[in-house]
């Protein structure tokens, strides 16, 4: 080891010392002000009765009288559920609207232009609560609602459907029976699907575009259609330039799912936010909130690096 | 999410009382309120954007208090959620958030309350054309509601007393779920009855639609918290306020007090510093009181400039000899 390396690697521990400090002094001086404040401090609070009931929940059966852990649990299924079904649905939506900016309708590429241009250039929270007061100000109320098929109703309480062992009815104030979708969780879903299909627009645009015009000419000279050669041809190698930004995006989506609080849908942010403030456990909250995100978000990023691998040219 | 900021300020703050909290508002020169973002009668900013309100007022007499002087005082306007860590990380001085007291948030919060400055309980609001009476006629019904509030914790304790059920519509901003109401999308809107009146008088397109229902279903003493620990500040935070409520007893006024400041009574000569040392006592000039009620006002001042006009009743907030709870101990 010559003279270099060796002070190097110095400065590189006294760099890593630095910082082991400052993550110390923060830590330790947190905890004594916690102590001195009287504040109480761990995580014996998730096994507390929680207390407060919860809108909706898609797979887990939640009541007042279960515990904080629970209602946690609630609010991170709600929070997949949604990140779920909007980064399929925003897949699709985006990847019909960059192939129509690509189409040799002008109207069709016109339209498709203006959407992603409108879209990506207004705050998604402005969008949300665009979406939400669309759905609670213009549908009915219950007792008038809007029954498209049988069974099927349009309310400002949300979208009610039957089920292969229930029907909707009408019981004093809202209806009983059936599935119903509520109007935060299809402002929500809404909203992150049409901004993320904007951005996944340009993205699947951007990957095509990268194909060079000669792959284009080779599929039709062996003559396949327009249609054939983007699926056997162009769309194998823009593949590869479309997949990593697309990571990027379903991150994006899930964590812009968190902006749910403002439109009073229970996702993990709302439920432990409420969790928070009743039993003044800030830290242990906020610290919940990031562990949940981060373990959602390396999931992600390591399936679409797997992904990523499988698609490559070998 | 302002809540990080704050607890990252809790992490590097000074380790505990470097410096009192009297002398750090001395040295800024002001007195850093808590309050609502925007509640009729208790605190809310009027058209010049003059923050007004019940609440306002006892940061006012702090003010006053403290400087002599009632406008030395900035405001942080703040969401049910925010109000804790926002006084826990020392972002303000006093919370005048109608704050319910309640066991756990005054043990384990690492805040107290000063003492109580609104008495209020929970009920509910429906619009008149669903025709319901009585909150136990609710069963079924969709509620907003704000959320990380005693509120919210009364409305799932009542629906499970009286074996009814409920869909929760929560939502913190009080404009966003006041819109989910007026639109429609919840059958009831549940808060302090103090709120259901401000809004339906402040809020509704047409109050006349909207009915309160005639339960109460909670207790809510409302009061100004202080942080735990400096019990200096909390005494004149705490004086300050009964100040205002003992010289509505005495029958001092922000009209009338210059008048009294020659009386014979006793009472009145301690209350405005002509005799004693009370001001001293509490670290403050020792016309504390006399500052504070010649400009912020008596509490039923303050009650009939704020609150009054959007229709409250003083009711349970009389003084204890007219029948009601507002009662302040001896200032002597």
């Amino acid at each position: 080891m010559n003279a270099r390396t060796l002070k190097r690697i110095a400065i590189q521990a006294a760099a890593l010392a630095a910082a082991a400090l400052v993550v110390w002094f923060l830590a330790h001086n947190t905890l004594a002000n916690l102590e001195a404040r009287r504040i109480a401090s761990g995580f014996g609070f998730l096994q507390r009765e929680a207390g407060f009931e919860i809108g909706e929940s898609f797979f887990l059966r939640y009541s007042a009288s279960d515990t904080y852990l629970r209602a946690l649990a609630v609010g991170v299924t709600n929070t997949l559920g949604v990140a779920a079904i909007g980064i399929v649905l925003a897949t699709v939506l985006g990847a019909a609207i960059g192939l129509a900016r690509l189409s040799a309708n002008l109207l069709l590429r016109s339209v498709a232009g203006a959407y992603v241009e409108f879209v990506r250039n207004t705050p998604l929270l402005v969008q949300l609560f665009f979406w939400y007061a669309l759905i609670t100000e213009i549908l009915p109320h219950p007792r008038a609602a809007l029954e498209p098929l049988p069974g099927v109703f349009l309310s400002n309480r949300g979208f009610v459907f039957p089920t292969l062992t229930s029907t909707p009815v009408l019981e004093g104030f809202n209806f009983a029976g059936g599935m119903a979708l509520s109007p935060e969780f299809a402002a929500l879903l809404l909203g992150l699907v049409v901004y993320t299909a904007a951005f996944i627009a340009e993205i699947v645009r951007a990957g095509v575009l990268s194909v060079s015009r000669a792959q284009w000419d080779a599929g039709h000279a062996i003559g396949l259609t327009r249609r054939q050669a983007l699926r056997y041809v162009v769309m194998p190698q823009a593949l590869r330039v479309i997949v990593p930004p697309m990571a990027s995006q379903y991150l994006n989506l899930t964590k812009n799912s968190s902006l749910a609080v403002a439109i009073g849908f229970p996702d993990l942010v709302s439920i432990a936010n409420t969790t928070i403030n009743q039993t003044g456990q800030a830290i242990e909250g906020v610290a919940i909130i990031m562990a949940v995100y981060l373990t959602i978000s390396l999931s992600i990023s390591a399936f679409m690096n797997w992904y990523n691998a499988r698609i490559m040219l070998k | 999410m302002r809540v990080v900021v704050w607890l990252l300020a809790l992490a590097a703050a000074v380790p505990a009382w470097a410096q009192s909290t009297l002398d750090a508002v001395r040295s800024k020169g002001f007195v850093q309120c808590g309050v609502n973002t925007g509640l009729a009668g208790f605190s809310q900013p009027d058209s010049k954007g003059v923050w007004r309100g019940l609440d306002v007022d006892v940061c006012r007499a702090v003010a006053a208090a403290v400087f002599g002087d009632a406008t030395r005082v900035r405001y942080t306007p703040l969401t049910a959620q925010q109000r804790f860590t926002a006084l826990q990380s020392g972002e303000i001085d006093v919370l005048a958030r109608n704050t319910t007291w309640t066991i756990s948030r005054d043990t384990s919060l690492g805040l107290n309350f000063v003492g109580v400055n609104y008495y209020d309980g929970q009920g509910f609001m429906v619009p008149r054309k669903l025709g319901v009476k009585s909150a136990k006629q609710l069963s079924g019904a969709t509620v907003c509601v704000q959320p990380g509030t005693t509120t919210e914790l009364n409305l799932a304790d009542y629906f499970r007393a009286n074996k009814m059920t409920f869909k929760p519509v929560v939502i913190e901003k009080l404009e966003e779920v006041l819109n989910a109401y007026f639109a429609g999308r919840c059958d009831v809107f549940t808060t302090d009855h103090s709120g259901l009146i401000a809004v339906r008088s402040s809020r509704a397109p047409n109050p006349a639609d909207h009915v309160i229902l005639p339960e109460i279903i909670s207790k809510e003493p409302l009061g100004p918290a202080v942080r735990h620990g400096d019990d200096r500040w909390y005494d004149i935070v705490k004086w300050a306020m009964f100040a205002m409520m003992e010289a509505e007893e005495l029958g001092l006024t922000s009209k009338n007090i210059d008048e009294h400041m020659k009386s014979p009574n006793p009472s009145i000569q301690r209350f405005v510093g002509a005799s004693g040392d009370i001001g001293k006592m509490l670290g403050v000039d020792n016309r504390w009181a006399y500052n504070i009620v010649r400009q912020v006002g008596n509490y039923g001042e303050s009650f009939d400039a704020n609150l009054t006009p959007l229709g409250f009743e003083r009711g349970l907030n009389r003084q204890w000899n007219q029948g009601g709870l507002i009662y302040a101990p001896p200032i002597r």
